[in-house]
């Protein structure tokens, strides 16, 4: 990845490129223009939808689900797996489970969550916590094993209780194991809600997406897309921007080490 | 009242293979308040494994730890251990300020209101302008002085410390033993210190006990009693400093012998 805050200029210019071989594609042949409409025309159909405020519950459905399947996701693997990594006999006793299903693709646990809770908010909820659980619960193991026996014996040294060894030291020793798995799971976490919400929802930009797509809006369609791209990008953005702030302490050292 | 006894403490393992390994034969010893005795033995004598026990991190398979008269199980709250690896040791995600602090919250102070006697010792510590510092960003010796500031914030009783200047070159530890003895000085606590460093058990004690090869046991007492506050320079040249290293160095390598 490119540095932070220097502007690419050459990636750019290949990205406007690229947007000018749709337009003038699309354009060349009305065939064509039927399944894939020129971007302009896209974007036009993009500023409607925002204005008339016809994608904006949708936009906001899509994004409270994921913020609901992924914090929820979050506290649950990041408890269980702190546990998990501290205690070898209860990690012994699951580990065969968690190596099971966590490779299963998510998605096939869709028609299960649908037979069990119909189609809805809380299907739609629960694939999502389960399908980013695996990632952050996976990685929370092996950052809470890889912790040094010194730093708890520091803890013990010190006179803490076993709880706070936990907060002050273990979590935090843990802490860029639990990142990265956080950030594997954000990008799961919107794609489930967007998969769910193609197969059973009313509401949501998967919904939107597909909806347009059966109602041959083939311009309006795109515009979703382009907003789940976006939103994607927006929250991988400002998931970056916190995980700097928060793990300030380890860029120099990150770096010195050469990782 | 002894600040600290050690009552025929042993301590053996159970191997792989079935196997016990006697790590520690019988180890009796005791420490009075304000008091800086060292153990030297050779490596592998189970050094580490002695302080760790005495530390209440690991049990003892025999015998006692008597802190001010009572017998402790568990780290005793008044006691502190500096681990040899500092880099291990130390948070790295605490600044050198956040380490020491940890101390004094470890200890049941508020931290905000230790952040003065935080800096302070950061400053004892020859540390001073290093507060915003990440761990990464110091070199050993220096990561070894917020460790030690750190176990001062926790206002230990005994200061246990496992061969702390072990893996730091040679200048530095000369300078890192002076600060200690500064700091025993000014502060009072009383120090147990475990190292291989002959003449730094010599330079830096009041009392050595000489450890045996495994299962370790104590096969000499010596009561240094060099003037303070010693200097490196002069201290080292007297020759009485000189005969106990020789004295000490061969009933070690008779050991080592056997």
């Amino acid at each position: 990845m490119n540095g932070s805050g220097k502007f690419n200029r050459t990636g750019w210019l290949v990205f406007g490129l690229f947007l000018l071989l749709w337009e003038c594609g699309s354009r060349s042949s009305p065939k064509l223009q039927v399944y894939i409409p020129p971007v302009s025309q896209i974007v036009v159909a993009l500023s409607h939808l925002i204005v008339s405020g016809q994608v904006t519950t949708h936009l906001f459905t899509t994004l409270r689900r994921f913020l609901e399947g992924y914090l929820l996701a979050a506290a649950i693997a990041v408890t269980v797996g702190v546990a998990l990594g501290y205690f070898r006999f209860a990690h012994s006793l699951t580990e065969m489970l968690i190596e099971f299903l966590r490779p299963m693709p998510s998605v096939a646990i869709i028609p299960v969550a649908i037979l069990l809770l119909g189609i809805g908010d809380s299907m739609i909820l629960a694939v999502t916590v389960y399908a980013s659980t695996w990632p952050i619960l996976v990685n929370t193991i092996d950052g809470v094993r890889h912790i040094e026996r010194t730093l708890i014996d520091t803890g013990r040294t010190f006179g803490l209780a076993r709880r706070r060894i936990l907060w002050q030291i273990v979590l935090p020793a843990a802490s860029p194991y639990i990142v990265t798995g956080l950030r594997v799971s954000l990008s799961i976490a919107l794609i489930l809600v967007t998969t769910a919400e193609m197969i059973a929802g009313n509401k949501g930009l998967g919904f939107f997406i597909l909806d347009e797509e059966r109602s041959l809006q083939s311009s309006n369609m795109y515009a979703g897309i382009i907003l789940v791209a976006v939103l994607g990008y927006v929250l991988n953005r400002l998931f970056v921007v916190l995980q700097e702030k928060a793990m300030k302490w380890r860029r120099g050292m990150v770096a010195r080490e050469g990782v | 009242m002894p600040i600290l006894e050690v009552q025929s403490l042993s301590k053996s393992y159970r191997q792989m293979g079935g196997e016990t390994t006697v790590a520690i034969g019988n180890i009796s010893c005791q420490v009075e308040a304000g008091e800086f005795v060292s153990f030297v033995g050779p490596s592998g004598c189970g050094k580490t494994t002695l302080l760790m026990s005495i530390a209440g991190l690991i049990a003892p398979t025999g015998g006692e730890i008597v802190v001010k008269g009572r017998a402790v199980s568990g780290p005793p709250s008044n006691l502190v251990l500096v681990f040899q690896e500092f880099n291990k040791s130390l948070f790295a995600w605490r600044s050198v300020l956040g380490n020491v602090l940890f101390g004094f919250d470890a200890r049941g102070k508020k931290i905000r209101e230790s952040e003065g006697k935080a800096k302070a010792l950061i400053e004892l510590v020859g540390l001073k302008g290093f507060e915003n510092h990440y761990p990464w960003e110091l070199s050993g010796g220096m990561q070894q002085r917020v460790a030690i500031a750190r176990a001062l914030a926790y206002e230990p009783e005994v200061l246990l410390m496992d061969e702390p200047f072990g893996s730091l070159d040679a200048l530095t530890r000369l300078e890192l033993e002076d600060t200690l003895l500064r700091l025993w000085e000014e502060l009072g606590t009383t120090i147990l210190f475990i190292t291989h460093d002959i003449e730094e058990a010599i330079y830096l004690s009041d009392r050595i006990w000489v450890l045996s090869r495994r299962p370790s046991e104590i096969i000499e007492e010596l009561r240094i009693d060099f003037p303070r506050p010693r200097q490196q320079v002069t201290t080292r040249a007297e020759g009485r400093f000189m005969e106990i290293r020789n004295q000490i160095y061969k009933q070690i390598s008779n050991e080592s012998t056997t």
